[in-house]
């Protein structure tokens, strides 16, 4: 089976743009036309945040994005009925990104199984262990053709590394530094050195950098190190903008690519 | 059955580490380590003296001849409340601070309910003169302002946490996220028997020593280690996971787990998780949790800040559901009737959390030539406002 992640980086080995926004905000229906208007200003591959209540790994803006989502009453199986059609509308390759509790309480192999049906291409859930992964789910995931993508961080040891490389086939995401999501303090010195070190193990699984790249600058030299850069935060306060979705949108992806 | 946790971290189903890769390597290096430093020679050295010359400890194994003669049984109480700094949470704070020097850690982080944790980690800070952060719900912040002057008056710093229902839960997430920015000169000492592994265990390994010394002052007084009864109550559960260690294999001992029930079960407002909760993931260990049918965390409610938890330490969700233990729970005015009794009674007063273990006394069951021990965890000062404003005492 063909899978988009796969496809998307055998094409291009350079400079890919992600983008991670928290599904169901600013509005609960906004879900598609965020997705069709990323593409549509020539975004590579989407995250679709999966809204929990108590994000450990995120900071303050994603965390906020995540309650006003709840609040407007997304949940899983509404995200799922969101996406339904998503397919005859776009290729972009699609990963869901969210925390365990809701996916264990939705069911992991329903979950997977109604996933891979609407044709999402990944899933990354921080808080699910390695090791728990290998022993109950990966079967399931290579059964329903989902990349699960790992995060590595400079802290994490080579063999680690390694050892998560063998066990996924989508990419590596690749946390800058050691921080939750959203801090703009930029690409420290000891990343770079973290970043030439991973580069330089030869992975079979391309490397994209996430957590901190917040604009162009960032973007560019996130993108020196690896195959594609992840934004998260800085484009979930690009939504809150005074402005149509569309044209923040439009607004916010041209000052990362122009 | 093993109520004991076992080479992957796990109470039965219960437990693990279900931590982000940030986590990994600090959780790691603690999994590594803290056994073999535990059983250092020099650790358990430095570790007895303290708890004995610092903490005070052994703590008294006290009889209480009025509340016995009104419940009909004999019932003692484990005096936690005279440790230093008044509550169990010291035994664990010592011990962790002993192992985050061995781990070379400078800057100390904890999160906080009612405050006796954060008070109990600014003191060992202050002792071992460390940096100390602690992250404290803004509700908690209100209603235990003693403890809060107290942290401070320590040299710790008290950060308030603003997110969901601002109490206990919220200020975990706080820490975890300081812990996740600080991963190389911060330790994270965790106040209950919760969290990924090794926390929970470890945390109940240092808190065992409640239980260890109940065994040998019943001997002395009773001819027997075995009590019929050990109660005590349960937030994140670790006075419980202490008064509980060293009889969860003796089966004849009956374990008596009491919950924050708040304004009443079906109330909407409780922190009853036994009986609310379904399995689930919280703060990095899989458990029994209160939650929404979509797997969001619900927020608890309990007059006693320590017990407001929407979760319970893996150990308890496996002694529940494998049925070693017996869950009770008391309501906010239980308690607040169970301070004023032993106040009255024996002219001692208890913590709102401790005094939801004394509240189910009447329904225990206990015979009049059986033992009941009430691990009484903290005293009752950092509560005094609450007490006198429900009891009308400044009225008068």
């Amino acid at each position: 089976m063909n899978n988009r992640i796969k496809s998307l980086f055998a094409q291009n080995q350079k400079g890919l743009l992600s983008v991670y926004f928290t599904a169901g905000f600013p509005n609960l229906d906004d879900t598609e036309t965020i997705i069709l208007e990323l593409e549509k200003n020539g975004v590579d591959l989407i995250e679709v945040g999966m809204p929990f209540s108590d994000p450990l790994a995120d900071g303050p803006t994603i965390q906020a994005s995540s309650t006003v989502a709840l609040q407007n009453g997304m949940t899983i199986p509404k995200l799922f009925e969101q996406l339904h059609d998503i397919r005859q509308k776009t290729q972009i390759p699609l990963v869901l990104m969210g925390y365990l509790n809701p996916v264990m309480q939705y069911g992991v192999e329903r979950f997977c199984q109604k996933a891979s049906e609407i044709g999402i291409d990944g899933i990354i859930l921080p808080d699910m262990p390695l090791q728990v992964y290998i022993d109950e789910f990966k079967e399931l995931f290579e059964k329903y053709n989902l990349s699960k993508v790992f995060l590595i961080t400079p802290q994490t040891p080579e063999a680690r590394i390694r050892e998560i490389d063998s066990h996924t086939n989508g990419f590596i995401y690749m946390v800058s530094s050691a921080s939750t999501t959203g801090k703009t303090i930029g690409l420290a010195e000891q990343s770079q050195a973290y970043f030439q070190r991973v580069a330089g193990m030869q992975l079979q699984n391309p490397g994209v950098i996430g957590f901190g790249i917040h604009d162009k600058e960032t973007f560019s030299a996130a993108c020196n190190h690896a195959s594609g850069a992840i934004i998260g935060s800085a484009f979930v306060k690009a939504l809150q903008q005074e402005g149509s979705l569309e044209q923040n949108i439009s607004t916010f992806i041209q000052s990362i690519k122009n | 059955m093993s109520y004991h946790v076992n080479e992957k971290g796990f109470y039965g189903k219960f437990g693990g580490a279900y931590v982000p890769e940030m986590l990994y390597p600090n959780v790691e290096e603690l999994r590594q380590n803290y056994l073999r430093i535990m059983q250092e020679p020099d650790f358990q050295e430095e570790l007895q003296l303290l708890l004995k010359d610092y903490v005070g400890r052994p703590t008294p194994l006290y009889f209480a001849p009025r509340l016995s003669e009104k419940y009909k049984t004999k019932v003692y109480l484990k005096r936690e409340d005279l440790n230093h700094t008044g509550a169990h949470k010291i035994n664990n704070t010592i011990g962790q601070v002993l192992l985050a020097k061995r781990l070379g850690k400078k800057r100390i982080i904890a999160e906080t309910g009612a405050g006796q944790h954060g008070v109990a980690t600014a003191t060992v800070c202050a002792l071992m003169g460390l940096e100390c952060i602690v992250y404290m719900g803004e509700v908690d912040i209100e209603r235990q302002a003693p403890n809060v002057a107290r942290m401070k008056m320590l040299g710790a710093k008290v950060v308030p946490a603003t997110s969901g229902s601002k109490t206990l839960k919220d200020a975990t997430n706080e820490a975890i996220r300081d812990w996740i920015n600080n991963p190389e000169n911060t330790y994270y000492i965790i106040g209950s028997v919760v969290g990924p592994h090794p926390y929970p265990d470890m945390v109940a390994r240092f808190q065992a020593v409640i239980s260890e010394e109940m065994r040998a002052q019943l001997l002395e007084k009773e001819g027997t280690e075995l009590p019929n009864y050990v109660v005590a109550c349960v937030g994140g559960g670790s006075n419980a996971a202490g008064a509980f260690y060293h009889f969860l294999d003796e089966p004849e001992v009956k374990l008596v787990a009491v919950e924050a029930a708040g304004k009443g079960i079906d109330s909407g407002e409780s922190a009853a998780t036994s009986i609310l909760g379904r399995d689930g993931i919280i703060h990095g260990s899989r458990t029994l949790l209160m939650q929404t049918e979509d797997g969001q965390v619900t927020e608890p409610y309990s007059i006693s800040a320590g017990l407001d938890y929407p979760g319970v330490g893996p150990l308890h969700a496996h002694l529940f559901e494998s049925k070693r233990a017996r869950f009770e729970n008391a309501t906010d005015e239980e308690a607040l009737q169970a301070v004023l009794e032993l106040t009255r009674l024996e002219g001692i007063i208890p913590a709102l959390e401790t005094a939801h273990a004394l509240a189910v006394l009447k329904r225990l069951g206990a015979k009049p030539n059986e033992t009941v021990i009430v691990n009484l965890s903290g005293r009752g000062d950092k509560d005094l406002s609450t007490y006198l404003k429900h009891f009308h005492f400044d009225e008068q």
